[in-house]
């Protein structure tokens, strides 16, 4: 939405331009390519990689990588708790992350809709740049495309990033096992909820924000720990948790089992998804990622977790099961339960 | 959640169903009208925990399943044309119309909005003067006062971009359909709960009297549907027909006054026809002539051809609670969600939507055919 609140970064103020929203002519290769590029991106990211400014970044990696892409396109771009930059971050860092990677490099490319405000664009610069910074990775290689007024959303933004997978890592859903358990390291439908707050002819009174924030760290610390025990993670972002585990029922060929009332959920969000009529198994996620480990030190890495800033509310939800294979079933509070499919088309909010 | 947790709370949930089981000693047919009470029932597994004396019909209450295809059809319509914003709640946008949807209408280029609140098009219209604004107004007495009262601040305005296409019904008449439909046999109602927080219970008084059948206005929450099935076996069990309210924490006898007048003021009511079930004297809401203006079909000459529903869709018959959803020849085959026959395979209240997106009769289905 093009009224919605921008939170300046006073901290760092941009620097003096003579244009004030990007045209067409950013995107050209020209003049004005290059003062953007200039006084604006390699300024806020530079780092010894990007510096020299060649077509391509080059470094050398040890052992196994993990590579990634995301690509983001979000309305609204700004949103409760964050903007789409330290999504694009953050989103690529924890798809690595769930490689049981190091994130280590990332390539940026904007898709521009010319327009934009360089004031928004700052704001954005700004965040991907925290974010970097946050996750330990580096932007070593980049794009900046415009294209016309109507035929982008703002902003779109795409990342790549390359990790250096953990010595102990052995992740890989034909490691699932009966008995193995689904552990979900946070509450769920925060960030979808939030964003959907902000939608034009939705909005409705709430406080909440985004929880978007890099995972590695605590995926990383249970791989020191746990090693091999840990068997499959995910970062359950759009079609929400029920996606990433019928993904991973299907793909090991078992049946999962969850407890509706060990899932963990804030309480607005909750409100949120009966006042629009969605289900929060759908809703996508950016701050949490679910994890099937073995059994016998689940519960001991449920509390290594919930040490960790930002993992607090980390649960054991369900058990992975020999019955009914490739489906996952919710066993609901009153003793009934039903089968979690993969979600149709997009969740509509519904009439009454 | 203050009233939330309360009513899904697992010792109380079995509590009264052990009070059901307990009390029942026959079967009885029990038709819950709205679907929102068939979305919870399925949902949170309601359906397999219940003795088996006791049967729940999933009633014509989803305003998406009973929308008819022609209503579809002319939204469609309107949606396509040039100069026309059409706003919707978002889950008529799926339902099929005999050509396409309106969801694929809008990725063919149609500009059309999904909306929470009908005031926020009648704040759209206000902000694009130069074009119409169109509101799909669908549902049932729930919505109305909302859908209403975007007119009435369209007229205060002065916004005369904004008009409405109406598919409004009603729930009484739907009952009494249900209830004369010479294949359908319910002994008991669950009455839909927040249709009566706006209109009260008092119209349902002479149904029971006329029909000597039970009905007990009920919530949504897993308790709540247990307490109501319970009432209702009670008074089964016992011989009696009475009213009775168990959402009483919502439901005032008198309903909403102010939302009532606002009804009473802009809408009219008129003979409706009900998607997969027909005409039903009565039971639907049209403009007053005074706010004529702010109606879509007088204000676009909407030119397209009636249409028959597909024949091999049985929606009808699982509206009326004639057969369950799994019971369809199609359902889970051709008839899915991401390609429905009709209606009630679309909205998440729809009962064959509850069906295949929440209950274990597709399992079932697959082993017996298999």
């Amino acid at each position: 939405m093009s009224d919605s609140p921008i939170r300046m970064n006073l901290s760092c103020p941009m620097p003096k331009l003579d244009f004030d929203v990007i045209t067409l002519g950013h995107g050209s290769g020209g003049q004005l390519t290059n003062q953007l590029l200039d006084k604006v991106i390699f300024e806020v990211l530079h780092n010894p990689l990007l510096d020299p400014r060649h077509d391509a970044a080059t470094f050398s990696i040890d052992g196994p990588m993990a590579f990634s892409t995301d690509s983001f396109v979000i309305s609204p771009v700004f949103f409760p708790g964050g903007n789409i930059g330290e999504l694009a971050i953050n989103g690529t860092v924890n798809d690595l992350a769930m490689g049981g990677a190091v994130p280590r490099y990332l390539s940026l490319a904007f898709i521009i809709e010319e327009g934009l405000r360089m004031e928004e664009f700052w704001e954005i610069l700004q965040s991907i740049k925290k974010a970097a910074d946050d996750a330990g990775v580096s932007i070593v290689t980049g794009d900046t495309k415009v294209v016309e007024r109507g035929k982008g959303d703002k902003i779109f933004i795409n990342t790549t990033g390359i990790g250096a997978v953990h010595a102990s890592a052995n992740i890989g859903t034909q490691r699932i096992a009966p008995g193995d358990r689904v552990l979900l390291s946070g509450p769920i439908a925060t960030h979808g909820i939030a964003i959907m707050s902000q939608r034009e002819g939705l909005q409705f009174g709430t406080t909440l924000e985004s929880d978007t924030q890099p995972l590695h760290r605590a995926t990383l610390g249970l791989l020191d720990e746990f090693g091999d025990e840990v068997k499959f993670l995910r970062d359950p972002t759009r079609g929400g948790v029920a996606a990433s585990l019928n993904e991973a029922a299907r793909d090991c060929r078992l049946g999962i089992d969850l407890t509706d009332r060990h899932i963990p959920m804030l309480e607005e969000v909750r409100g949120g998804c009966e006042l629009l009529g969605l289900d929060p198994l759908y809703v996508a996620n950016e701050g949490v990622f679910l994890a099937i480990v073995a059994p016998d030190r689940a519960e001991e890495m449920v509390t290594r977790l919930r040490q960790m800033p930002g993992f607090e509310q980390a649960t054991l939800v369900g058990e992975v099961v020999e019955e009914h294979p490739g489906q996952v079933i919710l066993h609901s509070g009153i003793g009934g339960k039903r089968v979690v499919h993969m979600m149709v088309g997009e969740q509509l909010p519904r009439i009454c | 959640m203050k009233y939330l947790s309360e009513y899904r709370d697992p010792d109380l949930a079995n509590q009264y169903l052990e009070e059901i089981k307990k009390t029942v000693t026959r079967p009885w047919s029990i038709m819950e009208v709205c679907g929102g009470q068939t979305h919870s029932l399925v949902k949170h597994g309601i359906v397999n925990v219940l003795p088996d004396e006791i049967t729940m019909i999933h009633g014509p209450g989803c305003p998406v399943c009973v929308t008819p295809l022609e209503l579809i059809d002319q939204a469609v319509y309107l949606a396509e044309k040039e100069n026309v914003i059409l706003c919707s709640y978002g889950d008529m946008l799926r339902v099929p119309g005999s050509h396409k949807s309106l969801l694929e209408a809008k990725a063919q280029g149609a500009d059309i909005r999904i909306l929470y609140s009908p005031l926020e098009a009648v704040n759209l219209a206000e902000q694009n003067p130069e074009r119409e604004v169109v509101f799909f107004a669908v549902g049932f007495e729930t919505t109305a006062p909302a859908n209403g009262l975007s007119v009435v601040h369209a007229q205060r305005r002065g916004i005369s971009n904004y008009s409405i296409l109406t598919s409004h019904v009603l729930v009484p008449p739907a009952m009494e359909a249900v209830i004369n439909d010479p294949e359908s046999h319910i002994d008991a109602f669950l009455g839909a709960g927040h249709v009566c927080t706006i209109m009260g219970i008092e119209e349902y008084g002479p149904i029971v009297e006329k029909y000597n059948i039970p009905i007990v206005i009920t919530g949504f929450e897993p308790v709540d549907m247990l307490h109501g099935i319970l009432m209702a076996v009670r008074q089964l069990e016992r011989g009696e027909a009475k009213l009775e309210n168990q959402y009483s924490r919502v439901v005032r006898p008198e309903g909403n006054p102010a939302a009532i007048n606002t009804i009473h003021e802009v809408f009219r009511v008129d003979d409706r026809a009900w998607r997969g079930i027909g005409v039903i004297p009565q039971s639907g809401y049209e403009l007053q002539p005074a706010f004529q203006q702010f109606d879509a079909k007088s204000k676009f000459q909407i030119d397209i051809e009636a249409v028959d529903e597909p024949s091999e869709c049985m929606a009808g018959q699982v509206l009326k609670g004639i057969i369950k959803p799994h019971e369809c020849p199609e359902f889970g085959k051709r008839c899915t969600p991401r390609n429905p026959l009709g209606a009630p395979m679309v909205s998440s209240e729809g009962a064959c939507a509850a069906y295949y997106n929440f209950s274990n009769v597709l399992d079932s289905l697959e082993k017996a055919t298999s």
